[in-house]
């Protein structure tokens, strides 16, 4: 098991590497670069440029900037960003704790939702409420976040009001209400709809596949000999059938992360959410070349992390599987 | 000849056996006649009255009329016309990125699973680093690179979207058609082509991919419907097809600045987006029970 930990964990090694050569020789030789707000600043001599090239180490050979970033993000310094001239790490180590908010409280919600559907839909397929449950989950899968969230705001925040204040019933952005930083309640209450827009969408996708699992387990061997040992049905659906019909959303969510984390970013957009993907989108539109490549960096080992903590928890759950 | 007749027929038949069970699906044939209607209306958009960039500032933020079906923008375009052209745009994204991450995923997964080995290792690394991409941010960061290329063709944003959204979405694919041939590479029929000399490439092509086309075409429509929620997306966000080019996405994306003055600019742009992958979405449910039968009696399930 730990050698096999080991050898997974080194098996990334190859996988960060290429997607940080990719991701820095790609940013880097954009042009355009920071410097084009400078360059378009007619009060901004060539003298003042070369110096400000020289500065932020633009001008030396590529291979020397990259491994010089490398070194320096093994160490935890992910560089400067050009516009607020801030550590990247703080401002992201200031988001992060924001999105793994946002998107665990969704995986939890879309957990809740799904897992009775889905159980209920295989339980008794071809019932009426399989057929409700099927055809809404359909609907729901093929809803885009970003429409469901500017839905949700037009819904909550802009038409139906508070019958006691006059205020909207739903906060409709940011992560707090002015004045009361740091309260969890309040922040709570501003998470109630970019929680909402974000495990929709997701619990249709598993409670569809809870229902297909589940579907597949019961017609196997095991659940019969179950039977026939004279377990009543309910000891059977859910102590032997949901466990098994439970171990592939394991695996499905940690593939799922990137998609996550691409809901997190349309999510935090909308709803002004103060998380990695907001950060992202601004410093995108800004071409902050260092914000970008620190947080696709950061999420990309955060999703490589989760896969291996995925296959690891795979194995402790389904002794079937063996690591060679 | 007789032999050649004979199979000729009998492919067509199973051809038509899949469409017949294909429609037996009653939402999937509505889903296709709807996406036909969006398909047309895209095509024949030019016969509105309108053009997509034509403004009236004195008609700004109209509601929806009889003059104007689903109201005006802030520049007193005609929404409806948009949202026309705009489908131009996501349909096209769609049916050719989805080909084209079909066509590389069928690719890295046939020659994955039929030689094995270390291409095998190789080609799968690869895909697993892919998957790992956290895509969306790869595919706004990629928008803004290729389209900052001093390249002039690569100043089309629409072709731009279409390589970035199936360079980053053929994984699944692969792996799919890796699955389906490490099972048939197997089977007795491959083994007897191999033993009468036939060539890896003819056994690849001829027997093995055609018993492969049903998941194909299904994983095919799930493609279709991420890139279209994909474009939209990363136009929405305003890093894929740049303006003046109306897309549902960029469409949405304004409508968001004004939605309380204009709620209706935000609802139908992405009411188009929603129809038109429920519509490929049961498409692709109508297929899998079409192929399924047949999928089972090849072993490959």
């Amino acid at each position: 098991m730990s050698t096999y930990a080991l050898r997974r964990i080194l098996q990334t090694i190859p996988i960060i590497l290429i997607i940080s050569i990719l991701l820095f020789i790609m940013v880097r030789a954009a042009p355009g670069g920071p410097l084009t707000a400078a360059r378009r600043n007619p009060n901004i001599t060539e003298e003042q440029i070369q110096k400000l090239e020289e500065q932020l180490g633009l001008n030396r050979p590529i291979h020397v900037q990259y491994l010089d970033w490398v070194g320096k993000m093994l160490r935890g310094d992910m560089g400067q960003s050009i516009k607020f001239r801030r550590p990247v790490s703080e401002m992201i180590g200031e988001r992060i704790p924001n999105t793994l908010l946002l998107v665990g409280l969704s995986f939890l919600v879309t957990l809740l939702i799904a897992l009775p559907i889905g159980i209920l839909s295989a339980l008794k397929p071809y019932s009426l409420f399989d057929y409700i449950a099927t055809t809404i989950t359909f609907l729901g899968q093929s809803l885009p976040v970003y429409w469901l969230g500017l839905g949700l705001i037009l819904v909550f925040y802009v038409t139906l009001k508070n019958p006691f204040t006059g205020n909207p019933l739903f906060p409709g952005g940011s992560m707090n209400t002015f004045g009361k930083e740091g309260d969890l309640l309040d922040t709570l209450w501003h998470l109630v709809l970019p929680v909402t827009a974000l495990s929709l969408g997701w619990a249709a996708w598993y409670s569809r596949f809870l229902r297909s699992s589940m579907l597949d387990v019961l017609h196997e061997d095991y659940i019969r000999t179950a039977y026939a040992k004279g377990l009543s049905k309910r000891a059977v659906n859910y102590s032997h059938a949901l466990k098994n019909a439970i171990l592939p959303l394991v695996t499905l969510m940690a593939l799922d992360l990137p998609a996550l984390f691409a809901g997190a970013l349309f999510v935090e957009t909308i709803f002004s959410w103060p998380g990695m993907g907001r950060l992202f989108w601004d410093a995108a539109r800004g071409r902050d070349y260092p914000v970008l490549l620190g947080v696709v960096m950061i999420t990309a080992v955060l999703i490589i992390g989760a896969n291996i903590l995925a296959d690891l928890a795979y194995g402790l759950l389904d002794p079937r599987v063996k690591y060679e | 000849m007789s032999e050649l007749g004979k199979s000729v027929i009998k492919e067509q038949s199973m051809t038509r056996l899949i469409i017949r069970r294909f429609f037996k699906h009653r939402l999937a044939g509505f889903a296709i006649t709807v996406l036909m209607i969006l398909i047309l209306s895209a095509v024949f958009a030019y016969l509105s009255p309108y053009t997509p960039t034509q403004q009236e500032p004195i008609n700004s933020f109209k509601s929806p009329s009889a003059e104007h079906w689903f109201g005006t923008d802030e520049l007193g375009r005609d929404i409806f016309t948009r949202i026309l052209y705009g489908g131009r745009v996501s349909l096209t994204v769609g049916l050719f990125s989805s080909f084209s991450s079909i066509l590389i995923g069928v690719i890295v997964g046939a020659l994955s699973g039929y030689y094995g080995g270390w291409l095998d290792s190789i080609l799968m690394r690869v895909t697993d680093a892919f998957l790992t991409f956290p895509t969306l941010f790869v595919l706004i960061l990629l928008g803004a690179f290729l389209r900052e290329q001093p390249i002039p063709w690569l100043k089309n944003s629409v072709l731009v979207v279409i390589i970035i959204i199936s360079v980053l979405s053929w994984m699944w694919t692969a792996r799919l058609v890796r699955s389906l041939f490490l099972v048939l590479r197997e089977r007795e029929f491959i083994v007897a082509a191999h033993a009468v000399g036939t060539s890896n490439a003819r056994i690849i092509l001829r027997h093995i991919l055609p018993n492969c086309v049903g998941p194909i075409m299904v994983s095919g429509t799930l493609q279709m419907a991420y890139a279209i929620i994909m474009e939209s997306g990363l136009s929405y966000l305003g890093f894929g097809v740049q303006p003046p080019t109306p897309t549902w996405g960029s469409i949405l994306s304004t409508a968001q600045v004004h939605v309380f003055k204009a709620p209706w600019l935000a609802f139908y742009p992405g009411l188009m987006i929603f129809i038109t992958v429920m519509a490929i979405n049961y498409i692709g449910d109508g297929l899998r029970d079409a192929f399924d039968p047949f999928v089972i009696h090849t072993g490959t399930k």
